[in-house]
């Protein structure tokens, strides 16, 4: 069962596209990642999706509720977190969750039932009385989540919900993904993290507001699965660069920290020891070189560039 | 309206916790009342007087202290013919009063007693009211002489309504008030919204399925309540310092001051729903509050001698209507039936903002 149906849709401002035809679904209990550089339609996507920005045209059902024609019926079946963390930073954290209960209408026994999880999913039994402006960034976070989450809506929404978190907190939040999404509900994120969307079931790239590509992360790796990635250790990865795009042989590379990415072309191959002699010769000490698996980055910049 | 209610708690709490704000809510706005009410004051006192009395006759020294008495005057030179220029240009001397020789014997005959009362003109207001006062002295004075005679001569005894001294407070005092509650009201709203945009909570609450209308309502309560005892805490400090009566009804001057109040209220928050940040909505704030109100709403300067365009203008202002009412509910002692054109215009205005407020809020809203 699909929990969100998107077909062509589409948001225009003025002469801008920002989303251009968007086209897919997620399934109910599926973490649904969505990928792009910033400015890419993400969140113009996301507001639409959460009736808060009505589409220029194309349709969109959030739980089986077009978002057009009752975006307040949407907005009772979904969550939503922003990188914000949007809490009120003076109010306490009891009072913090007091208020969003109040606003999605929770009854007082409901509200002190959920209240009561929320705490123990945050960690912050004991720290009720807490200002919120007091917490650090992975307490805030889940704090927010809790928030987000106090009317057990079937979907939740997650807009970069990982940003200027510690790794260890980041890891956590991960974890109460999962677990939402064990328990059956939807959850669809938007990232530029790309080892985050490695916990995502499937992954959506967009870019220039267009869906570049969709898929499991295999099927994505799948992808470039016609062309071999080489990686090279080189004291001086610039250089090699440089070196490397001057070979016919080579598509393209990208640099990840000291080492070197080289994607060759599928109809030229050519020998690693080829290319590092080749290297060599051009002057630039090769540490270490070898074939390896494409990663989500390399399919990420692939799909962005051809697109 | 639970969920209004929600809102409202939540704005409580973050006034509350907000020490300073709550502050500058509640007890600058008195501070200010002091500050403009001493200061701006149109009564004239200690005004610089020379005495040039040729005549040295008790009726001459009576009329000397009979402005002395008065409290207006500050009896600072006798001064001989010569002097009189120089002390007048070197401002050592505001007024002048001159009795020639003969004057006492006149007064004690019945006969026309002229005398000479000089009065420095530089600054126009000043000098009419120096003169005002200077009559009126003199106009008492007189009074003891024509009582004795046995045919009193008719004489213009002028009387003011409401405010029997022409104390310029009297007037002023009400504007102030509302002046100063206008701004408190409408800065402190329209910071509110816009600082949600800012912080990024307002997107949660949007996101909730909470209508832009519950919104509204639950930020109007808490800065409804606060704005609500700051004005009645002027109100008192106006009449505990500025002896500003209260003659007529309080439950009519609280009617009037909430309608008064949820419409700048409600002007706030609208500023608020078309400002992006706190700056702009500060600005428009004070544009939309400060000059109106300090200008066009007959607090000083009188509605009824402005050019026509102007006064048009002045509809459009919340607290000319207020002032009506408040200056009749408490100078006058009137009842509602005088003035209640003016309730109902801030009735309206009040629910055109609210409504406004709230369309706007919603558009943005989804």
């Amino acid at each position: 069962m699909n929990a969100i149906v998107v077909s062509d849709l589409t948001r225009r401002f003025g002469q801008f596209v920002a989303v251009d035809h968007l086209t897919f679904d997620v399934r109910q209990g599926e973490i649904f990642g969505f990928l792009g550089a910033n400015g890419a339609g993400k969140s113009t996507t996301i507001r639409m999706l959460c009736g808060l920005l009505k589409p220029t045209s194309g349709t969109a059902s959030v739980g089986g509720v077009d978002v057009s024609r009752d975006p307040e019926g949407v907005k009772r079946r979904i969550g939503y977190m922003s990188q914000r963390f949007s809490l009120y930073e003076r109010l306490t954290v009891d009072q913090n969750i007091r208020f969003f209960g109040g606003i999605y209408g929770l009854d007082q026994a409901h509200l002190n039932r959920r209240r009561r999880f929320v705490l123990e999913m945050a960690g912050l039994e004991g720290r009720e009385r807490t200002r919120a402006s007091e917490l650090a960034g992975g307490w805030r976070q889940r704090l927010a989540l809790g928030c987000a989450i106090l009317h057990e809506p079937p979907i939740v929404f997650l807009d970069e919900p990982t940003g200027g978190v510690d790794p260890l907190s980041r890891r956590r939040f991960w974890d109460l993904i999962d677990q939402l999404s064990a328990s059956g509900v939807t959850v669809l994120v938007t990232t530029h993290y790309l080892d985050e969307a490695e916990h995502c079931h499937r992954i959506a790239i967009i870019h220039a507001g267009r869906l570049a590509a969709l898929g499991s992360t295999d099927e994505l790796k799948h992808m470039l699965a016609d062309r071999s990635i080489v990686e090279i250790h080189a004291s001086n990865p610039v250089e090699a660069m440089r070196l490397l795009d001057r070979m016919p042989e080579v598509e393209k590379t990208s640099v990840f920290g000291t080492t070197v990415h080289a994607v060759l072309r599928a109809d030229r191959a050519i020998p690693t020891d080829a290319l590092k002699s080749r290297l060599v010769d051009g002057g630039v000490p090769v540490a270490g070189i070898g074939p390896v698996q494409p990663s989500l980055e390399d399919v990420f910049l692939e799909v962005a560039e051809r697109a | 309206m639970r969920k209004a209610f929600a809102v409202a708690r939540k704005e409580f709490r973050q006034i509350a916790r907000d020490r300073r704000t709550l502050m500058i809510l509640l007890f600058v706005p008195a501070f200010y009342l002091m500050l403009y009410g001493y200061a701006l004051n149109w009564d004239i006192r200690h005004v610089r007087l020379g005495v040039e009395d040729q005549d040295h006759t008790p009726e001459s020294r009576s009329v000397v202290s009979a402005f002395v008495n008065s409290g207006y005057f500050d009896l600072v030179a006798s001064v001989d013919d010569t002097r009189i220029t120089e002390l007048m240009n070197t401002n050592e001397v505001r007024a002048v009063l001159v009795m020639p020789s003969g004057f006492g014997r006149s007064l004690r005959t019945g006969a026309r007693a002229p005398m000479q009362v000089l009065v420095n003109g530089d600054n126009a207001n000043t000098a009419t009211t120096v003169m005002g006062y200077a009559l009126t002295i003199l106009q008492s004075e007189s009074a003891h002489y024509r009582s004795g005679q046995s045919t009193p001569l008719l004489s213009v005894q002028p009387r003011v309504w409401y405010n029997a001294e022409l104390r310029s407070t009297l007037f002023l005092v009400p504007g102030l008030i509302a002046y100063i509650s206008m701004i408190t009201a409408v800065i402190s709203t329209a910071l509110s919204i816009v600082r949600e945009k800012e912080r990024g909570t307002m997107e949660q609450v949007r996101m909730a399925p909470l209508g832009a209308p519950a919104f509204v309502v639950g930020k109007t309560i808490p800065y409804f309540l606060i704005s609500l005892a700051s004005a009645v805490g002027i109100i008192l400090v106006a009449m505990m310092l500025f002896g500003v009566p209260m003659r007529g009804s309080w439950w009519l001057l609280l009617a009037a001051l909430s309608l008064f109040l949820v419409g700048a209220l409600g002007l706030g928050l609208l500023i608020s729903s078309v400002s992006d940040n706190q700056q702009v909505a500060f600005q428009l704030a004070m544009l939309a509050s400060f000059l109106p109100t300090f200008m066009l709403s007959g607090f000083i300067f009188p509605i009824s001698s402005m050019p026509a365009f102007l006064r048009a203008v002045t509809y459009l202002v919340p607290a000319r209507y207020f002032l009506v009412a408040l200056r009749a509910i408490v100078l006058k002692g009137a009842g509602a039936a005088a003035f209640w054109e003016d309730l109902a215009a801030l009735a309206i205005f009040a629910a055109l903002v609210l409504a406004l407020a709230s369309v706007r809020l919603r558009r943005e809203w989804a």
